[in-house]
């Protein structure tokens, strides 16, 4: 099992470099999205492997899951969320304003800045 | 009154002229003066105790660990500082009223007022060196805000910007020196450092401690070479150029060195450096004053060369000299700031400071023509003015000084500097008022109202008091002195305040001056072509010489690094963590494996079997970008399942609704995006690509079967936890307890950060909307033909039906939250996926006719809930967030628990709700923008059509 788990968590993060290091916005998301998960489960995993344990006390019973990395990963699931929908309005932005998605900016550089200052 | 009042109720007090700004300018001003007025008195009050000898403190620990301390301390020196800064501060507001004019914003301008005060009070106050240093910094900020407050006039906003940028500069260098003193002594408690002289003076930190807290100093008291900021300051509203240079930002350098003297005077290296430094400023200072036609800049730069004359002063050592400057700083602040209110008067006037258009006000201002002249003729050093006490004693000490082995140096420079300071007073007084009236004026001037002249009336008044009688100023000049000396000198026997002393060289080196000086004006034409020919170079020029080198340099090195290539960034992220991870790995401990490996069974190796091809499936296909986001819910599916099968259910059951939430998010983005990615890196990009991902994933995959196999070398805190869920947090559900009790601050941040990106997500959108990006939405063709039923009839029936039991759900699961799998974070997603089904069923418009509490409001109900619930533990005298619980019994139910953190939950429910409903809808407003056709009405067939007509 924990075989499985690991190797689930590497190719989570595999797929989620390649996505991340393609040359539009969108992929980019979806590869951020995939590495959240890995992370994610990574940091579960953390705690060890239990199964029927949840960390709900009862009477009698003396064995639970670790508590600590699922709270964390709980509050990180959903600050992800908001992680997301920042950079897809942010990329969104990017796209509508620029006309397309690439996120290597490499074209002529215009700095608005510099741009100002030349009077 | 406390003095922790004293220093706060300048800070409290700047909230009032913003709220008083809708009433009358009076009132507005009255409410600041009545803040100030009860700061003044609250000090006065401390007065009795401080004659008797004692020193009053208030000490509240801040950060006792590192030494930082809310440490105040009122001694002779503190309070003749706060008495000027406040009292000077009343007559500034009095005069500020009448100065701005109906198109000023008087709120803003007392409000940085107010912030400015507060700082200096608190430098002047402070016990704690670090504390010191907090105020130090609140001075240049909030001087910055007053120098810019006309943001309109391009030299006020760079005036203010040199003037951070140049203090700033020194009040990163005094941190250093501050933190050196610190560390020698062991304490940052200034009644510890002022008694480790020796200590302090023999250790090899001392010279480097020395030289940086005179970075401080003399950059925030405009000694040469970083003089040159605070004529640039003169931007300003006078009334700023009144207060801040002549008893406050300039003055606090000077305190400093004060505050220090007992503890850094008295060395070869201290006497060098400060009395040198303070005799040129003194003589470049008034050389630039007499040649300058602006009436501010001349005052500008005569502060300056005063400014040198106090810091020469204390550089000397002699206790002698201390008194001299202690007088001189009261002295300088009643006339200076006279002499800049009627600078002020006569541009608010005249329309005009250039002394070349002006002359002959005499007649026209008889009254500010009367305080120009008490004022000026001070600081020309003229007997029965209290100027020429000071002075006197200056020159005194001059003759007494040698430096650099030539003993005629010094006196020299002080009677040249003495001469020029004569000869450009005069010039301020012949040159404005004097002289034939003129008919050219840009506005024809007469005296001011009342209020306006007052101020310097009361100054002007003071300035001949003194000036009088000088012994009625002796008891508290030597009182004052005697707090600057300290254990480290005493007052020489005999000594007083006295305007004859016989014929000392002191009055020769005064006569020659004020001769001097009135011969200089009357060949002041003369004088001013030999000295536009010698074309000193100017300050600003050099300055910004220096800031556009760093900004060249700056921009080359972002250039270099931040060249726009994100997969670049990426690759040297990766690297980064590799490094910093294979650095872990070797050096860190290793704990021994535990037990043996768990067996797989058939239904987890078929989950792992799905994510797998999915995962694979994303790679290859991801260009078609309406697959990648299915394939992505897959894998987001099994993620939660796992966390099902693994005794997680609130993760599960997070995860799936977050899954839910994220694809809506991203469909909507879609709709926008283009829906294919074109193929554009080459084979060998790929298989690099490919490579990377390869190796990241393979060294992850070791990492965590790694961690899985062996377990902690360190003992865990989760049995903590597990033990006291349900005795101290009153519940059994282990990890939502973590998350509203035992690590609610936690979980208060994160709801903040949630709610945050909401807002951010909202401002974005609606800056995208009403910029050029709008237009072209709305111009905007969708890529495909809109479907004909864009409402389903079966979908709008059937989200609208379940919509209450999905509501009801989301109540159980976070009512159950505590006990059982649940709580906010997971009935807020239920509750917004409820939410958001009807605006995807029946559209934006009817949705949102339907909306009635914005979700920027729920957002803040809810962190605003969760904070006070933290509050209200204050109140039962525990830490922030202390939960509580109890048992209810209310007929006809059970007895059931009632536990505080419940009311966080809810605080955490309002805001998760609010930021993802938020979040989405300005996604969903964009698509609107972008279509305009959508009717009004949700369907074709709209149940509620009839009622809304």
């Amino acid at each position: 099992m924990e075989l499985l788990i690991a190797s689930a968590i590497g190719i989570m993060t595999a797929a989620g470099f390649y996505l991340v290091l393609r040359l539009r916005t969108f992929p980019v998301i979806v590869g951020t999205a995939l590495l959240t998960y890995a992370v994610n489960v990574f940091l579960f995993a953390s705690g060890g492997l239990r199964t029927g344990a949840p960390p709900i006390l009862r009477d009698g019973v003396e064995a639970y899951a670790d508590p600590l990395p699922q709270a964390l990963v709980l509050t990180a699931i959903v600050i992800s969320f908001g992680m997301t929908a920042v950079v897809v309005v942010i990329s969104l932005g990017a796209y509508l304003g620029a006309g397309e998605d690439r996120v290597n900016d490499d074209g002529p550089r215009i700095d608005p800045v510099r741009a100002g200052r030349a009077r | 009154m406390s003095l922790f009042l004293i220093v706060l109720l300048p800070f409290l007090g700047a909230l009032l002229p913003g709220v008083m700004n809708g009433a009358s300018r009076r009132t507005c001003a009255l409410a600041t003066l009545t803040v100030t007025v009860t700061a003044l008195v609250g000090l006065l009050s401390q007065l009795p105790a401080l004659l008797a000898g004692d020193t009053p403190t208030a000490r509240l620990d801040w950060m006792p660990d590192l030494g930082l301390n809310v440490t105040l301390m009122l001694d002779g020196l503190g309070f003749f500082f706060a008495a000027l800064i406040l009292g000077i501060g009343c007559l500034i507001i009095i005069y500020g009223r009448y100065y701005l004019s109906r198109n000023d914003d008087m709120g803003e301008f007392f409000t940085y007022l107010l912030l400015f005060q507060g700082a200096m009070v608190g430098i002047v106050l402070s016990d704690n060196i670090l504390l010191l240093l907090v105020f130090w910094e609140l001075t240049s900020l909030s001087s910055f805000l007053l120098i810019g407050y006309w943001k309109h006039l391009p030299e006020g906003r760079q005036g203010a910007r040199m003037a951070l940028t140049v203090t700033g500069m020194g009040g990163l260098a005094m941190i250093g020196g501050m933190l050196l003193l610190g560390r020698i002594v062991d304490s940052y408690d200034l009644s510890v450092i002022l008694e480790n002289r020796e200590a302090i003076q023999a250790s090899p930190l001392y010279l480097p401690a020395l030289i940086l807290i005179l970075l401080g100093c003399f950059t925030k008291s405009a000694q040469f070479p970083f003089h040159f900021w605070l004529p640039h300051a003169m931007a300003a509203p006078t009334p700023v150029s009144a207060y801040l240079h002549s008893a406050t930002m300039v003055k606090a350098g000077i305190f400093l060195m004060a505050r220090m003297w007992p503890v850094l005077s008295g060395t070869p290296e201290w006497f060098w450096i400060v009395s040198t430094a303070g005799i040129v400023t003194m003589v470049v200072g008034a050389a630039v004053a007499l040649f300058k036609d602006d009436l501010k800049a001349l005052l500008a730069f005569s502060t300056v060369s005063h400014l040198g004359l106090i810091t020469f002063l204390l550089g000397t050592g002699s206790a002698y000299a201390v008194v001299a400057a202690v007088f001189h700083i009261l002295n300088h602040a009643t006339f200076k700031a006279a002499l800049f209110m009627t600078a002020g008067i006569v541009d608010h006037e005249a329309h005009t400071r250039d002394i070349r258009k002006l002359g002959g006000l005499r007649r026209l201002m008889p009254v500010t023509f009367v305080i120009a002249l008490v004022a000026g003729l001070s600081m020309a050093g003229i007997p029965l003015f209290n100027g020429f006490l000071s002075k006197e004693m200056m020159l005194e000490e001059a003759a007494h000084t040698t430096l650099f082995g030539m003993p005629l140096l010094v006196p020299v420079l002080a009677t040249i500097g003495a001469l020029l300071s004569a000869a450009y007073s005069f010039r301020f007084i012949v040159h404005t008022f004097l002289g034939p009236v003129r008919d050219d004026y840009p506005s024809r001037p007469h005296d001011p109202k009342f209020g306006m002249w007052m101020p310097p009336a009361i100054l002007c008044a003071m300035v001949l008091a003194i000036g009088v009688v000088p012994f009625l100023a002796e008891p508290g000049v030597f009182f004052v002195a005697r707090a600057v000396l300290g254990e480290a000198g005493q007052i020489p026997e005999g000594l007083h305040l006295s305007i004859w002393h016989g014929l000392t060289p002191a009055l020769m080196m005064s006569v020659i001056a004020v001769i001097g000086g009135a011969i200089l004006l009357a060949i002041f034409g003369p004088a001013d072509a030999v000295w536009r020919m010698l074309r000193v170079p100017r300050a600003k020029s050099i300055f910004d010489g220096i800031v556009a080198g760093a900004v060249a340099l700056s921009r080359g090195l972002i250039d270099r690094l931040h060249d726009g290539a994100f997969t670049r960034y990426a690759g040297a992220f990766a690297a980064a963590v590799l490094l910093l991870g294979g650095h872990a790995w070797l050096t860190g401990a290793v704990a021994p494996p535990v037990g043996a490996p768990t067996p797989a069974n058939a239904v987890a190796v078929a989950g792992w079997a799905m994510l797998a091809i999915a995962s694979a499936a994303i790679v290859v296909l991801h260009r078609n970008r309406l697959l990648a986001l299915v394939l992505l819910g897959i894998i987001g599916t099994i993620v939660s399942l796992g966390f099902a099968v693994f005794s997680a259910p609130d993760l599960a059951m997070t995860q799936i609704s977050v899954e839910v939430v994220t694809v809506i998010l991203l469909l909507l983005a879609l709709n926008f995006l283009p829906n294919r990615t074109p193929a554009e890196s080459s084979v060998v990009k790929r298989v690099r690509d490919g490579a990377i991902a390869v190796v990241a994933g393979l060294l992850t995959f070791g990492l965590s079967l790694h961690l899985l196999r062996t377990g902690f070398s360190e003992p865990t805190i989760s049995d903590y936890f597990l033990a006291n869920s349900y005795k101290g947090g009153g519940g059994t559900n282990v990890v939502n307890v973590i998350l509203v009790d035992f690590r609610g601050f936690d979980t208060f941040g994160e709801i903040t950060v949630l709610g945050i990106a909401a807002v951010v997500i909202y401002a974005l959108t609606e800056a995208l909307i009403r910029g050029p990006v709008g237009t072209r939405l709305r111009d905007r063709r969708p890529d495909k033909d809109l479907a004909g039923d864009m409402h389903p009839m079966m979908m709008v029936v059937l989200t609208r039906v379940i919509m209450p039991v999905v509501l009801m759900a989301g109540v159980y699961i976070f009512l159950r939250g505590h006990n059982q799998p649940g709580g906010g974070f997971i009935a807020g997603l239920i509750v917004a996926v409820a939410v958001v089904m009807q605006y995807m069923a029946s559209g934006y418009y009817w949705a949102e006719a339907r909306q009635r509490t914005p979700y920027h409001g729920i957002i803040g109900a809810g962190v605003l809930i969760a904070a006070l619930t933290g509050i209200g533990a204050w109140f039962t005298g525990h830490p922030f967030l202390t939960s509580s619980f109890t048992y209810l019994k209310i007929p006809p139910l059970d007895e059931f628990e009632v536990a505080s953190a419940i009311a966080f939950d809810l605080g955490v429910f309002l805001a998760v709700v609010g930021a993802v409903l938020l979040s989405l809808e300005s996604f969903a407003r964009m698509a609107r923008r972008a279509d305009k056709k959508e009717s009004d009405h949700a369907m074709d067939i709209d149940p509620s059509r009839g009622e809304k007509g």
